[in-house]
């Protein structure tokens, strides 16, 4: 093994060398260089964490027509270090008759969640912190352990608008946890793995989001129904419940509230792009280089994991600015609508997708126009829903008439 | 695989640890000058009214139980989804038949008016 051939894995079989050298067995020395390579994830995850709230505040800012962070540092990137230090500065308010236990676990509970999320996440072909073999259900595991946290925060504060945003999460969790499970059902038809490492190297020709566009965008919707962000942020609606949540926390714990609510966005755009957007495939690249045709340009390893990562990373920024663009484009959505959108047009939206692509991967698995007869399945779907909601729409409008009209004519006489 | 899970826990002690360092930092560091009128529960600068936890009517319950048939039965799913391609034709019927049950529970919970905001 070479380190310009396989980096990652070179220098742990280096450092574990060097602990054995040292006179460790085996099992601790794996431990250890296990251990600091997680380490060095986590840290990474938290350093981008932190630009993560300059881009975010950068880019609200350029939607709303302003300049955003531009004082501290060349455009503003010393802002969000400012920031933490202020937050870890700032006295910490426990409120009286807050439950003291629960109060203090849920910020850590929300990081911790997120933080989790980044043990399966691929970032190149050899940079997998694990590849568990049931990932897809991990993802949904972890990824609703940060609801827990909002409900613990908004239980524990003793405050009403904290627990009317709490309550709000609930009905929100239990809504969207559906169309996201059923449409996470359907990478795995595909693929038929649940390992997103597998699921990752099954689009080095052609993305999941081309043979399933539907679920790719009802996955994309429900994600950012589960993050409660914007059109769906009722948590925390500012006219309505102050700041929900977390209104009663203060300096690095309302902190980690905050961090982790835009990790956790980036995750998910990092979710989206390895489930439907190819995660770590570049067009062409293999793991020995380009390969354009017959022709091939050889790369040395290191290059090809380098970019990979930056293209899963990339892919994730844009996921995360998709999400961002959704949130700061959209009025909030009122929390009765917010259920019927789900129960009433997701939740059955999704189970047909499921139907068709079970039904289409099995009649089409060998034939030629696999990825054809996909695609094409789910626009008729499309077209089929489309027409549905057209037809329920008329009638509404005609039922609407029909029931203004005694009315009207009263006016006239 | 046990390996994996191993990894699994080490995240899970570290994503403990590393969340609580600034904590801890925050607690040496800040001021600490608690005063009653300070600590007392923000609710838009009014004094607050009586107790939080209060009973309280979930509007959704309803919702949460249909929650609870569709995340079990999803679960399910799973096993037949990954194995789709070594399953024969009538196995792949026989999940569609039961994805079809799940269906005919919610369109029931629909006519019924359950998906209703209440």
């Amino acid at each position: 093994m070479m380190f310009w051939s396989d980096p990652i894995n070179f220098i742990g079989a280096w450092l574990h060398s060097v602990f054995s050298g040292w006179g460790m067995s085996a099992g601790p020395a794996g431990t250890l260089v296990a251990f600091l390579g997680i380490l060095i994830l986590i840290v990474f995850a938290l350093v981008l964490d932190i630009m993560l709230v300059w881009v975010e505040r950068k880019v609200v800012a350029r939607f709303q027509d302003r300049l955003g962070p531009n004082r501290i540092g060349p455009f503003g990137l010393i802002q969000p270090f400012a920031d933490i230090i202020k937050l870890i500065i700032k006295e910490d308010i426990t409120p009286e008759g807050a439950d003291k236990v629960v109060y203090n676990i849920a910020p850590v509970l929300a990081a911790t969640a997120v933080i989790l999320l980044w043990a399966i996440l691929p970032i190149a072909g050899t940079i997998t912190a694990v590849d568990l073999n049931v990932a897809l259900l991990f993802l949904v595991a972890a990824g609703s352990l940060g609801t827990l946290a909002i409900i613990m925060a908004g239980w524990a504060s003793n405050n009403k608008y904290a627990l009317l945003g709490a309550f709000r999460m609930v009905a929100n969790m239990v809504s969207y946890e559906v169309p996201m499970v059923v449409t996470l059902l359907i990478p795995a038809i595909i693929t038929g793995t649940m390992s997103v490492k597998g699921i990752t190297e099954f689009q080095s020709g052609v993305w999941l989001v081309v043979l399933s566009p539907l679920a790719a965008v009802i996955f994309t919707i429900s994600a950012i129904a589960e993050l409660g962000r914007a059109p769906f942020d009722l948590v925390e609606a500012e006219s309505e419940l102050t700041a929900g949540f977390n209104v009663e926390y203060s300096g690095m714990k309302f902190g980690w509230f905050y961090a982790s609510e835009l990790l956790h966005s980036y995750t998910f755009g990092g979710f989206i792009s390895v489930l439907f957007f190819g995660g770590w495939q570049v067009p062409f690249l293999m793991a020995d280089g380009f390969h354009f045709g017959s022709a091939l340009v050889a790369l040395p390893g290191i290059v090809v994991t380098l970019l990979q990562a930056v293209s899963f990373l990339v892919k994730a920024m844009i996921g995360y600015w998709v999400i961002m663009w959704v949130k700061y484009s959209m009025p909030r959505v009122r929390i009765d609508h917010m259920l019927a959108f789900n129960w009433k047009f997701l939740t059955p939206l999704s189970l047909a997708v499921l139907i068709v692509t079970a039904l289409m991967d099995k009649l089409l698995a060998s034939t030629n126009f696999y990825v054809l007869g996909m695609f094409l399945s789910n626009v008729v779907l499309a077209w089929i829903t489309i027409e549905i909601l057209r037809g329920v729409g008329r009638r509404q409008r005609k039922a609407e008439e029909t029931a203004l009209q005694p009315a009207m004519d009263a006016a006239h006489h | 695989m046990q390996n994996a899970w191993l990894y699994i826990g080490l995240f899970l002690v570290i994503g403990i640890v590393i969340p609580v360092a600034p904590l801890l930092i925050s607690w040496l560091v800040a001021p600490k000058k608690p005063n009653p009128i300070k600590q007392s529960t923000y609710e838009c600068g009014i004094e607050t009214v009586g107790d939080s936890w209060v009973q309280f009517k979930a509007q959704y319950y309803i919702f949460a139980l249909v929650f609870l048939v569709f995340d079990v039965e999803t679960v399910f799913l799973f096993p037949w989804a990954i194995a789709i391609n070594k399953l024969p034709i009538f196995a792949v019927f026989e999940g569609i038949l039961f994805i079809l049950i799940l269906v005919a529970g919610l369109v029931y919970a629909w006519r019924k008016g359950m998906l209703e905001w209440i």
